[in-house]
């Protein structure tokens, strides 16, 4: 599985995200991630094998997730179900 | 395929995106999709590459009707109401319609492999999980489709919601 990281000064929390490579709304959480300085590591599920995509699938199912990318898990303990701005900010505060 | 949504997006009286950076990157990720896949899926959902199971998330996907209605935009947000953007209203991503069985029958099968793998297929039965062909009808303007589920709009008449099965099924199984 190709994991991504993009570095940042806010390193505070463990923020992954699995998004899709077509999708513009994964682009805008990225950007935004990235506009905030925010340390991350992102996975383009549309590119994985099928057995990388199960166990995306399988860790987005544990945390009581959705496939709906872009999946926002921070700290391995909260996710977040597609570009939710503010939710986003308030969980890192922003 | 820029042409072709603009040419849907006026039959069925929607706009596209109003932003053209967002509008580009969804045409492109839809040129992706065709190019990956053999067809224009979702650029926002994960297709599975087999067509029977990625035919209602081929754009103009079988929810954006249904969602342009509630949400005002579709589930990428290609297609656009035109009272949101008169009334600058920020378009937001809106919740996944797609029925968990039909995400679950698609995910669980590996192109090129048409075996099912073992992640929670336990919650499904068997019979939700196959395509079940069935005829249906608009019952303003009579025009029938063969298909899973009706469309929410009928394409001939624009009625909403006038779609009434006529009962013959016809199953595909182990797809």
């Amino acid at each position: 599985m190709k994991i991504v990281k993009v570095s940042g000064k806010n390193n505070k929390h463990r923020v992954l995200v699995y998004a899709l490579s077509t999708c513009p709304w994964c682009r805008l959480t990225k950007q935004f991630l990235k506009d905030s300085e925010i340390e991350y590591e992102y996975v383009d599920v549309d590119f994985c094998v099928e057995e990388d995509m199960n166990k995306i699938r399988k860790h987005i199912f544990n945390l009581g997730g959705k496939l709906t990318y872009p999946v926002i898990i921070i700290d391995d303990k909260i996710l977040i179900n597609g570009f939710r701005r503010e939710q986003i900010k308030e969980v890192l505060g922003l | 395929m820029r042409k072709r949504a603009e040419s849907d997006a006026e039959t069925y009286g929607y706009i596209l995106n109003p932003s053209q950076k967002f509008l580009k990157a969804l045409i492109e990720g839809l040129k992706r999709n065709e190019e990956r896949y053999g067809y224009p899926s979702c650029p926002c959902r994960l297709a599975s590459g087999i067509f029977e199971h990625d035919k209602d998330i081929i754009c103009p996907c079988e929810y954006r009707d249904p969602d342009v209605e509630e949400f005002g935009a579709c589930y990428c947000a290609l297609y656009v109401r035109e009272d949101r953007e008169k009334d600058g209203i920020q378009v937001q991503q809106v919740p996944e319609r797609r029925p968990l069985n039909k995400q679950q029958r698609a995910y669980n099968i590996t192109v090129g492999d048409k075996t099912k793998t073992s992640t929670s297929t336990s919650t499904f039965s068997q019979e939700s999980l196959d395509i079940k062909l069935r005829l249906h009808y608009c019952k303003q303007c009579g025009y029938v489709v063969f298909r899973e589920d009706p469309p929410y709009t009928c394409p001939i008449c624009k009625a909403k919601k006038m779609f009434a099965e006529i009962k013959t099924v016809t199953t595909l199984h182990g797809l």
